[in-house]
């Protein structure tokens, strides 16, 4: 089992960036204004936030790492890990991760990757950055996390165009000796895989003209073509109420801790009434299980970041906290974590 | 298990536009409110905090009164 604990890393920030642009579920005319408002109760989303053609993850994730940076008083001569992880990359090819190495001015002495994930990437991509820092080779490390995932949905798709909003993130991580173990819980059901998936474009069924750019009718309200996200939504929804509680549960099991020592649960965004089934089985306090859908929808990768940042700057500038995080998805892959945050730097959500 | 009573009871707690009282063990839900794929979740996710199982959207289009949804949960909580 992927259930292990990473001593000695330490958050030391977290910033989001969001496009300006702000679009509201009213405004999609797809569904009926009866149809709007089950909507926006039901799946939580009200607005959300959509990048202009062009505007890539990096870019948003660009201008957080840079706030994190100055805000720390980092060098970043000293930064020697760089791990993006996205769905939504610059290029097919290279890697984006070293794009971001040139431009945040890090050093040729930093080792930079990506990682492909989507919902369950937060989570993921600590436990990579947290084992390859826990040596204590590399100090400190930039992990950015996001998805710009509007640009790969279909207008005429009730079930995925009023749900994505876009959002790139940064965490700041230092490898600080004694610092409290992080604890990760993660799991794959790659049959899944076509569950949400954008067929073309990739090697197996490379982009051609004729076959990649023709709509297709779904369903009633779903029409897409083969460069748009395809989201089984009942098969996703199923797959997370039958999941996401036992991989938590088990996580806290092996950690030693009860439900009611953490301080907030985050968990990924992926819509309201998953959300809330999920913390209704764990019995968890609402007050306890903050939200970011309303404004932003699910902004898949970057969703738990994005919460920490817009619900609860206060509280992890503030004071010391116990978190469980917990992403699930795309792949499908998902993951938990418990592990503390002590006043880290978490600048207002940045707008570009 | 709870009875067939208190399972529909809950079934029109679930839903607002519902009035308590409304439905019988042969009823199908379809014919009493807009039967949407946001409602359809809204009864699986109803389950599966209350019963802890999990149905997919073919169990419902299969079970059509309250009463086959009713024996569907109870086999599927009682294999659990």
């Amino acid at each position: 089992m992927a259930i292990f604990s990473i001593p000695d890393i330490k958050i030391a920030g977290i910033a989001a960036s969001v496009p300006k642009k702000e679009v509201s579920t009213r405004d999609y005319n797809l569904l009926s204004e009866k149809e709007q408002e089950n909507f926006i109760k039901i799946i939580g989303v009200e607005k959300r936030r959509v990048a202009d053609p062009g505007i890539a993850t990096s870019d948003l994730s660009f201008e957080a790492a840079k706030q994190l940076i100055e805000g720390l008083g980092w060098d970043p001569e000293e930064v020697e890990l760089l791990i993006f992880v996205s769905q939504s990359r610059d290029y097919l090819i290279p890697a984006t991760a070293g794009i971001l190495q040139n431009k945040l001015g890090l050093p040729k002495t930093c080792m930079a990757l990506d990682i492909s994930l989507g919902c369950s990437g937060y989570v993921y991509g600590l436990s990579v950055m947290g084992r390859m820092m826990s040596g204590g080779a590399i100090k400190k490390g930039l992990f950015l996390v996001g998805d710009v995932s509007t640009q790969n949905t279909s207008y005429k798709d009730k079930s995925t165009y009023p749900l994505f909003g876009d959002a790139g993130t940064a965490t700041a991580l230092e490898y600080v000796p004694g610092a409290p173990d992080m604890a990760f819980n993660l799991q794959t059901d790659g049959s899944g895989y076509e569950a949400i998936i954008i067929p073309d474009g990739g090697i197996r069924n490379f982009a051609t003209k004729e076959t990649s750019f023709e709509y297709e009718d779904i369903a009633e309200g779903i029409s897409r073509n083969k460069f748009h996200i395809a989201l089984n939504g009942e098969e996703v929804f199923n797959f997370s109420l039958r999941e996401v509680a036992p991989n938590i549960r088990a996580l806290l099991e092996y950690s030693g801790m009860e439900l009611e020592v953490i301080d907030y649960f985050v968990t990924h965004q992926a819509n309201k009434l998953m959300n809330e089934s999920i913390r209704k089985k764990l019995k968890i306090d609402p007050a306890k299980y903050p939200y970011s859908i309303r404004n932003f929808g699910n902004t898949s990768s970057a969703s738990i970041p994005l919460t920490i940042v817009t619900a609860l700057q206060d509280e992890v500038t503030g004071k010391e906290l116990k978190l469980l995080l917990s992403g699930f998805g795309v792949g499908l892959s998902w993951g938990s974590a418990v592990l503390n945050t002590d006043k880290i730097f978490c600048p207002a959500l940045i707008e570009i | 298990m709870v009875a067939i009573e208190e399972f529909i009871s809950r079934v029109e707690g679930e839903f607002e536009d519902m009035e308590p009282g409304n439905l019988s063990t042969e009823s199908v839900l379809r014919d009493h409110f807009t039967w949407d794929s946001i409602n359809a979740l809204i009864f699986i996710a109803h389950v599966n905090v209350e019963y802890d199982v999990v149905i997919s959207a073919d169990d419902l289009i299969n079970a059509q009164t309250l009463r086959e949804l009713y024996n569907l949960v109870s086999t599927k909580a009682s294999a659990a």
